[in-house]
């Protein structure tokens, strides 16, 4: 918080494209919470005071529970309160069973829960638990829970990656700056759409709206003046973008991003994910409308920058966590990567199967297709052609903007096309 | 039935459970505590799990455990008011104003007022457990609604101002968690998530359900299922899979298949993915046997 009075802070001194008062002011915002929670949390203050000795390990386990990240409201401490009383209580274990029910940890913490249960009403050593290391791919969700990881904007890891990964000739970037504005402008109205069970109301095409008809008519005495009408609304449909970040695509991974952080600020309709060794989901980091912290955020949330490839495991993965793979059905789905699976790409297959089963059209874009002596001819590429409604150039910036605001536009079938070209 | 009837039904989680078990569903200790608190508080209780765990049973069960008729409101994306609250009957308020000719006629009776789920329990709590099932298929928007009503149990008419309810009806919400519900709606409910019942457990569940099944089928249905349900699958088997399952082997070995065979046939009610089924088919004899013990 210093920062910002300092006159000498790194903000001011930063060269920032995209209006440098922008991001100060929404750091500011960012910063203000630990202020406005002093206020808040006196008179819970005041309150411990009245309450019985015997109700304190009950709030403090609630205050407990928040500082470890979990969002329990001062209703819920109440309702656990109550329900304790309810239950008698005649052991731990309906005081165990009441927290569960009222403070309703989410079930993928449910352990981490326990753990805080036992240390808190038992008095065990705190038990810190990790994240279990499972041989199974790690899933990892932003889910935009910790706000206060603004932090990590300043971090060296972000600095680091941006610059290193400028190699682009002033010139060009400058084209490339246009290019992402027309495509963030362009991306609302260019996605695929489809017909909503909402109705809207309209003027023309449309069946009878009898609620509005019916009104009109008592209103105007009896007299029908002209029919008013609904028709079913369209609605864009989602776009999920999985960029590849392992070392095969290392070029093209921060072109990548800037053009998913783009798709974020055009619609709110877009979900963007990583993939590499693991599966992260970065849509959250990118909503911060300041590219380089936006970046810098989603780069220190990704752990597998650079390295391997499991393409195949990671899209089960995405897909057996039954809340991503909502975010693909009836989607776009647009796959960024060079599909460069070492080893048996059965799983690959498997996936790519499913994926094409749950999205409106699957498309894969490879940096490999922007030369013109490529052809889908190794074997991973092969078995999924079939499964691919569209297999793209994905080298450059402009083609691949080009290609996403194009996905509403039908298109011959990509084992079509490639089988036409060899 | 009153509410004093509900309080009397729940006296203790441990009477929940034993009434539940009345009403042919199995609760665990949890669940019947979540089902206890939920009426006790009044407040709505939100049941989450996956597919085919029995969330949508537990709610029945309920409702016949307080001797109510069960309102089901299934969501779906788009799901709107008109669906969820109410709707005129404008056909009959066109032909009713016909009728009327020139005498005074109030087109927002009660007549022409088609209630939907959420207004059938507001006008009688006492008499109906409220269902909204697969919440997470509805979209943002309904939610709000939704927790406007949970907050108030109120509904504004605008031709016929607010009704509201008598008393705090009972309100089961259930989610099979594709999608994270909002803050504000899980603060607000008694929480509960159902997992997979243990082996015993669901041998219990399933010689309650099925028609007749012998205890040990049961046994070896349960154990089976429990070590399929391990393994990676698109579409782990639910309960219902499980019952059906003994049913079909049960059926099968009557018509004169032997006992691992009549298992391995009948698998099509169990496991319903054609990858899955590949997947599973080599090992599924040993499995078979494993559980037969």
């Amino acid at each position: 918080m210093g920062d910002l009075n300092d006159p000498f802070s790194p903000f001011t001194g930063r060269r920032c494209p995209e209006g440098e008062d922008e991001g100060q002011r929404h750091r500011g915002q960012k910063v203000a919470p630990p202020l406005t929670c002093l206020p808040a949390s006196s008179p819970r203050e005041r309150g411990e005071e009245s309450l019985p000795r015997a109700a304190q390990p009950f709030l403090h386990f609630g205050r407990l529970l928040r500082r470890y990240g979990f969002a329990v409201a001062p209703e819920q401490v109440s309702g656990f309160m109550q329900a304790v009383t309810l239950l008698g209580p005649r052991s731990m274990g309906d005081i165990r069973q009441a927290a569960l029910a009222t403070l309703a940890p989410p079930p993928d913490r449910r352990e981490e829960f326990e753990a805080h249960f036992q240390s808190h009403f038992y008095g065990s050593t705190p038990a810190m638990v990790e994240g279990d290391p499972d041989e199974e791919t790690r899933v990892k969700d932003d889910g935009g829970a910790d706000d206060d990881r603004m932090e990590v904007e300043q971090s060296q890891e972000g600095g680091e990656l941006s610059s290193a990964r400028e190699q682009l000739s002033l010139r060009e970037f400058e084209r490339d700056e246009d290019r992402l504005t027309a495509f963030r402008c362009g991306l609302s109205s260019a996605l695929p759409s489809r017909r909503s069970f909402r109705t809207v109301r309209t003027h023309s095409r449309g069946k009878l709206d009898l609620r509005r008809s019916l009104r009109e008519i008592v209103s105007a005495d009896g007299d029908v003046p002209s029919p008013l009408l609904r028709r079913r609304q369209t609605v864009a449909r989602k776009l999920l973008l999985l960029i590849d970040v392992s070392g095969s695509m290392k070029l093209h991974t921060a072109d990548y991003l800037k053009l998913a952080h783009a798709a974020v600020q055009g619609t709110d309709r877009a979900e963007i994910f990583t993939f590499g060794t693991r599966l992260t989901r970065i849509t959250s980091a990118l909503r911060l409308r300041d590219r380089d912290q936006a970046l810098a955020r989603a780069a220190a949330q990704v752990d597998d920058w650079d390295g391997g490839t499991r393409m195949g495991p990671t899209l089960l993965a995405f897909l057996s966590v039954p809340r991503f793979s909502s975010f693909a059905r009836g989607a776009a789905v647009v796959i960024l990567s060079d599909a460069l699976e070492r080893g048996d790409h059965a799983e690959l297959e498997m996936a790519m199967r499913r994926l094409s089963a749950r999205a409106f059209r699957l498309s894969l874009a490879t940096p490999l297709a922007g030369d013109p002596r490529f052809r889908p001819e190794t074997a991973a590429l092969r078995a999924i052609l079939p499964d691919l409604d569209d297999l793209v150039d994905g080298s450059s910036l402009a083609g691949l903007g080009d290609f996403i605001l194009s996905l509403a536009r039908p298109a011959p079938h990509a084992a079509t096309i490639w089988k036409r070209v060899s | 039935m009153s509410g004093a009837n509900a309080e009397t039904v729940a006296m203790s989680p441990e009477a929940v459970a034993q009434h539940l078990a009345g009403s042919r569903y199995l609760a665990d200790e949890s669940l019947a505590t979540a089902i206890f608190l939920a009426i006790r508080m009044g407040k709505p209780l939100l049941l989450e799990g996956a597919p085919g765990v029995g969330k949508t049973e537990a709610a029945k069960a309920v409702a016949t455990l307080l001797g109510r008729d069960l309102v089901r409101l299934q969501c779906y994306e788009g799901i709107d008011a008109a669906h969820a609250l109410y709707e005129w009957n404008y056909q009959r308020q066109l032909l009713a104003i016909r009728h009327a000719g020139e005498q005074d006629i109030d087109i927002y009776d009660d007549r022409f007022l088609i209630a939907r789920p959420l207004l059938q329990v507001l006008r009688a709590p006492q008499q109906r457990v409220l269902l909204v099932d697969e919440i997470d298929r509805s979209d943002h928007e309904f939610e709000a609604l939704l927790l406007e009503f949970l907050s108030d149990f109120q509904i504004s008419i605008p031709e016929r101002g607010t009704i509201r309810a008598a008393a705090q009806p009972i309100v089961i919400l259930t989610s099979n968690r594709t999608r994270e519900l909002a803050e504000a709606l899980r603060r607000r409910c008694v929480y509960h998530w159902i997992g997979y019942p243990d082996a015993e457990r669901e041998a219990a569940i399933i010689m309650l359900r099925a028609g007749d099944v012998a205890q040990a089928t049961a046994r070896a249905v349960a154990a089976a299922v429990q070590t399929i349900r391990a393994r990676p699958l698109a579409k782990p088997p639910g309960i219902a899979e499980a019952v059906e399952w003994a049913n079909a082997a049960t059926i099968l070995e009557k018509g004169g298949s032997p006992w691992p065979e009549a298992f391995r046939r009948a698998i099509g009610v169990l496991i319903k993915d054609e990858e899955d089924l590949t997947y599973i088919a080599p090992e599924l004899g040993r499995i078979v046997e494993e559980a037969l013990g």
